[in-house]
């Protein structure tokens, strides 16, 4: 009978020779596969003495940034945490009081900003959510740990030191960096 | 009774109806937007020009077209009235221009705005404005004022509807708040920051398109779409009772009066209501808060299913594509 999809193979018994009864061809391919391996150039690096090098718009540990005058650029208006899809992102906000200005841009803030990054993607919608350019992916790693407990970033490693800024410039489209040369614009004053 | 034409719709309604009341006849997208008109509110409307609609011919007996676009909130039909909203592309580009001259001095601070996520203005500039500016001059700035220790007034974000003035002038028996000063100058404010007492003043907070009245007692508390909307109802003495408890886990944050899909309260509360019973205990649940599928407070919210009501409002939107008659000018993207 013919078959339908006409892909069934006749399966003939061939007598095997002694070498190949003795596996020696099967064998020599295989090690042939190995000794080629050994001329390949290898695929992993040996990675705390090297490391690999970043792509500019690597998405890795978030950063809250501040402004030029060291002041806090959210707002805790909640648009990373309502545009993160899994829902890593919590807040809650504040009334800046007076004489806190150099501390905080606007005049609500967040209070608490906890991401938590086992939940956490890196998926970057955050980053282009954020109205304010306070939240940026950047090319530092999370760390590992054994425990859950430390995955909570709060605002103590997520926020910026003054003294200490991170470089988001590398992750700024060009259209981006145009429109902040305008400083007609209030959003840039 | 007369008889309107509008966008190619036919509606007979009463006489003294206005343009925009016919159009909400009929419903749907024709629709006209509006920001200083208010259903419940006499005299309001007239003032945003967002509502403002082409009339191609004015009456039966007199079928020249008006010289000029007309506030469809406090124009009256007649008989034999041919009036062109979305179907008119001079309408939908003046459109744009009232969104431009509303947010000339709009500080444009959402991110910080309580308002945010339910505000007219962020929906009206979304749906037909332009998304870039042309005004390049500092804006205009006011101090932020405390009016009463419940609502806090920020000028700033005004648009001048003059709502709130009429909430003072219907519903609260001593007015003690106006619009003083004029022009560009015009602010909303109260003699010498005198509080406001009244039964009723808190409902000025519901009316306001924008987020120049807010709720102090929900000030910064929650941004609205993480909050999950609940209708309630308690007995109350001095209003329905009837109202939207905006809670998140256990916790009552804020409490409105309940507003229809044009954003406007038909049965106002009192300040009791709103302000002293934040607590789940003090009110009977209805159920979740109907939310429109656009809007950004529908996110994660949840809401049973009325299945005569969806299949009704299907059929009413098949009808509605049917009737509807659009000339090419308006179904190439502008």
């Amino acid at each position: 009978m013919q078959s339908l999809s006409g892909r069934s193979k006749v399966v003939v018994k061939k007598e095997m020779t002694l070498a190949e009864r003795m596996y020696l061809p099967a064998i020599l391919g295989g090690v042939m596969i190995t000794l080629r391996h050994f001329f390949k150039r290898k695929t992993t690096i040996k990675y705390p003495e090297k490391k690999r090098e970043f792509s500019a718009i690597w998405r890795g540990h978030h950063v809250l940034k501040r402004d030029e005058k060291g002041a806090e650029r959210c707002t805790a208006c909640g648009l990373c945490a309502v545009s993160c899809p899994a829902e890593a992102i919590t807040m809650t906000s504040g009334e800046r009081k007076k004489g806190e200005e150099h501390l905080y841009r606007e005049e609500k803030y967040a209070v608490t900003y906890e991401i938590n990054m086992l939940r956490c993607i890196f998926c970057g919608l955050c980053e282009e959510a954020c109205p304010k350019e306070a939240i940026f992916l950047t090319d530092r790693l999370v760390s590992t740990d054994y425990g859950r407990d430390g995955f909570i970033y709060g605002k103590d490693k997520l926020v910026e030191p003054v003294d200490k800024r991170i470089d988001v410039t590398k992750r700024q489209t060009p259209a981006v960096l145009e429109f902040k040369k305008h400083k007609e614009f209030s959003h840039n004053k | 009774m007369a008889k309107v034409t509008i966008d190619g719709i036919e509606i007979e309604v009463a006489d003294g109806t206005t343009i925009l009341q016919a159009a909400r006849q009929i419903g749907g997208e024709i629709v006209p937007p509006a920001m200083c008109y208010y259903s419940t509110l006499k005299n309001s409307g007239g003032k945003c020009r967002a509502c403002l609609v082409k009339v191609a011919a004015g009456s039966a007996k007199d079928p020249r077209p008006m010289p000029k676009l007309v506030p469809s909130c406090i124009t009256t039909v007649q008989d034999g009235m041919v009036v062109e909203n979305i179907t008119n592309p001079t309408v939908l580009e003046t459109r744009k221009g009232v969104v431009e001259f509303l947010l000339l001095n709009h500080p444009l601070d959402c991110p910080i705005c309580d308002q945010a996520g339910e505000c007219d203005l962020q929906n009206f500039a979304y749906n037909h404005g332009v998304s870039k500016t042309r005004y390049e001059e500092e804006r205009r700035t006011f101090e932020q004022h405390d009016i009463g220790d419940k609502i806090k007034l920020h000028m700033n974000r005004c648009i001048l509807c003059y709502r709130c003035t009429y909430v003072a002038d219907q519903l609260t028996d001593n007015r003690v708040h106006g619009v003083l000063n004029r022009g560009d100058h015009a602010e909303i404010s109260t003699y010498i920051e005198k509080a406001i007492d009244n039964e009723f003043s808190g409902n000025m907070i519901d009316v306001c398109p924008v987020g120049a009245l807010t709720d102090k007692t929900f000030r910064f508390k929650q941004r609205v779409w993480f909050t999950k909307p609940l209708d309630a109802h308690r007995d109350c003495p001095k209003c329905s009772g009837k109202v939207v408890l905006w809670t998140k886990g256990n916790d009552v944050l804020r409490v409105t009066a309940r507003k229809d899909q044009y954003n406007e309260v038909k049965e106002f509360i009192c300040n009791e209501c709103r302000y002293d019973h934040k607590d789940m205990n003090d009110w009977v649940i209805e159920g979740p808060r109907h939310i429109e599928r656009g809007s950004v407070i529908s996110q994660n919210h949840y809401e049973k299913i009325d299945l005569v009501k969806l299949k009704a409002d299907v059929e009413r939107q098949l009808k509605f594509q049917e009737g509807k008659r659009l000339n090419e000018a308006n179904n190439t993207p502008a």
